[in-house]
């Protein structure tokens, strides 16, 4: 199959034969990264520009490593030290920045649907790293990849996300994409914080973390989303804690080989216990490492051909 | 329009004669490396070391590069490649390597995957050999080991290898669109 879209916007719209081309296409370039001479020439002469309106770490680090390990040029912008500062609009940086000739531009933004309205007024190929709590595709597709590279297919897993669903981004795009695939996906979370007509997405919903784990093949734990209000659906961190927190006396429940994953960054303590995050069941790191080789595939993907 | 440039037996006599010439030139198999080209390099490459082996009575290292990653015209194909796997698992530094390919024709493929290998390592020195040399260079490149040469190609002139591993049968084809 080929590569027909401009924009990476969501995993909703993803068909299962895209996402497994973007699956496979990031299992070679995963190679580049662990060679000693780190760098392709595939996308030499690109322009790929990161424009963060919030904070990340990983994200932006990880767009900037593989934009560069494919050779191409990167510019990253935050809004701390940009013209967003001054009071310049969403659609005027982005035609701006257009003016400048990129080919590929890199959005995170608070509001939902940023991502999108970029897409319908440029003409560089615009990724989603994150749109308020709407989608973040590239964190699911890399939690896909972790999942396939340890259990070897993705069909037949059985899945718990727990956490702040309501609020996560990670939550939405791991559901929309996991869905393409024969899997169970569960989440758990206290009621305040599950978006009602979750069932309607073809996932179980439970609110005790033991139910939640028990038989599971793949564990993913979120942090409490504080900037979107999370805090306010719960009474105390600590009550919250001392009912979701990820202990390894829950893992036992789980199946044999059950992998615990992370999108990060980590409340140790509030929703996973070191010995959890540390201990051998833990793919935290891996997701990380994987997070480039499919940031690579996804440049790669939209940079080619004529689209 | 069809026409057989050689067939089985003819390319049995070519891979066999590619294995010798290989071994002579580099006086033995010391330090020898063999690297397929996908997709059908992979499997000529594989002849090659099996005829070798039997001359040489020793396997040598061989792998498989996608060239992919390395080619010169991404940003004007019309559709997106598909990246597969490239896997060499010996150390290529200070080895003789054998790059193996099915055609040879304007030299950008070799290009591509000498820049590839260089990327792994370095090695002493890389070769190339072809079943098939079909003239029209666009670059500096020659080949070291050549199974056959058919140079008067037009345009309209196609040469297709079909292996046994994929295709189903042994043949090097010359065939016209018209």
């Amino acid at each position: 199959m080929n590569w027909a879209r401009k924009d990476l916007l969501g995993t909703r719209e993803l068909s299962r034969e895209e996402i497994l081309l973007l699956l496979d296409t990031a299992d070679s370039f995963r190679d580049v990264s662990r060679r000693d001479i780190k760098k392709v020439p595939t996308l030499r002469g690109k322009t790929v520009i990161t424009l963060f309106y919030e904070p990340s770490t990983r994200t932006r680090v990880s767009f900037e490593i593989a934009a560069k390990r494919l050779s191409a040029d990167t510019i990253n912008i935050s809004t701390s030290s940009s013209s967003v500062a001054k009071g310049e609009t969403l659609k005027d940086t982005g035609r701006n920045l257009e003016s400048m000739r990129p080919d590929v531009i890199v959005i995170r933004h608070s509001m939902p649907g940023a991502p999108h309205m970029l897409a319908n007024i440029l003409d560089s190929s615009i990724i989603n790293a994150g749109d308020g709590s709407h989608e973040h595709p590239t964190q699911a597709l890399l939690d896909l990849f972790t999942m396939r590279e340890k259990k070897e297919t993705l069909d037949g897993l059985k899945v718990a996300i727990v956490g702040d669903i309501v609020h996560s981004r990670v939550a939405r795009s791991n559901i929309f994409a996991l869905k393409k695939f024969d899997t169970e996906v569960t989440c758990c979370a206290p009621p305040t914080m599950l978006p009602p007509r979750l069932e309607e997405l073809g996932v179980k919903v439970a609110h005790r973390l033991e139910e939640a784990v028990a038989g599971k093949d793949v564990i993913m734990m979120l942090r409490i989303q504080k900037e979107r209000g999370g805090t306010s659906s719960i009474p105390s961190i600590r009550e919250y804690s001392s009912l979701y927190c990820l202990q390894e006396a829950h893992l036992k429940e789980a199946r044999k080989n059950v992998i615990i994953m992370h999108p990060g960054p980590l409340n140790r303590g509030t929703e996973i216990s070191d010995e959890v995050a540390d201990g051998p069941y833990s793919v935290i790191l891996n997701q990380v490492e994987n997070g480039v080789a499919v940031r690579m595939a996804v440049l790669y993907l939209l940079s080619g051909g004529e689209g | 329009m069809e026409r057989v440039l050689l067939d089985d037996k003819a390319i049995e006599r070519s891979i066999s004669r590619i294995a010798h010439e290989i071994l002579e030139k580099n006086q033995g198999s010391k330090n020898l490396g063999l690297i397929g080209i996908r997709t059908r390099g992979i499997f000529l490459a594989k002849r090659i070391r099996d005829k070798i082996g039997e001359i040489e009575g020793r396997v040598l290292p061989f792998g498989i590069l996608d060239i992919t990653m390395y080619r010169d015209d991404i940003a004007r194909m019309k559709a997106t490649l598909k990246v597969k796997k490239t896997d060499i698992p010996f150390d290529v530094n200070n080895m003789t390597i054998v790059l193996v390919d099915d055609v040879l024709y304007t030299g950008r493929t070799t290009r591509a995957a000498i820049d590839a290998i260089m990327d792994l390592g370095r090695p002493k020195r890389i070769q190339l050999a072809v079943l098939v040399d079909r003239g029209s260079r666009e670059l500096p490149i020659q080949p070291d080991y050549t199974g056959t040469r058919y140079s008067a190609v037009t345009e309209e002139e196609e040469v297709s290898v079909r292996l046994q591993e994929m295709d189903g049968q042994d043949a090097v084809l010359l065939s016209k669109t018209l």
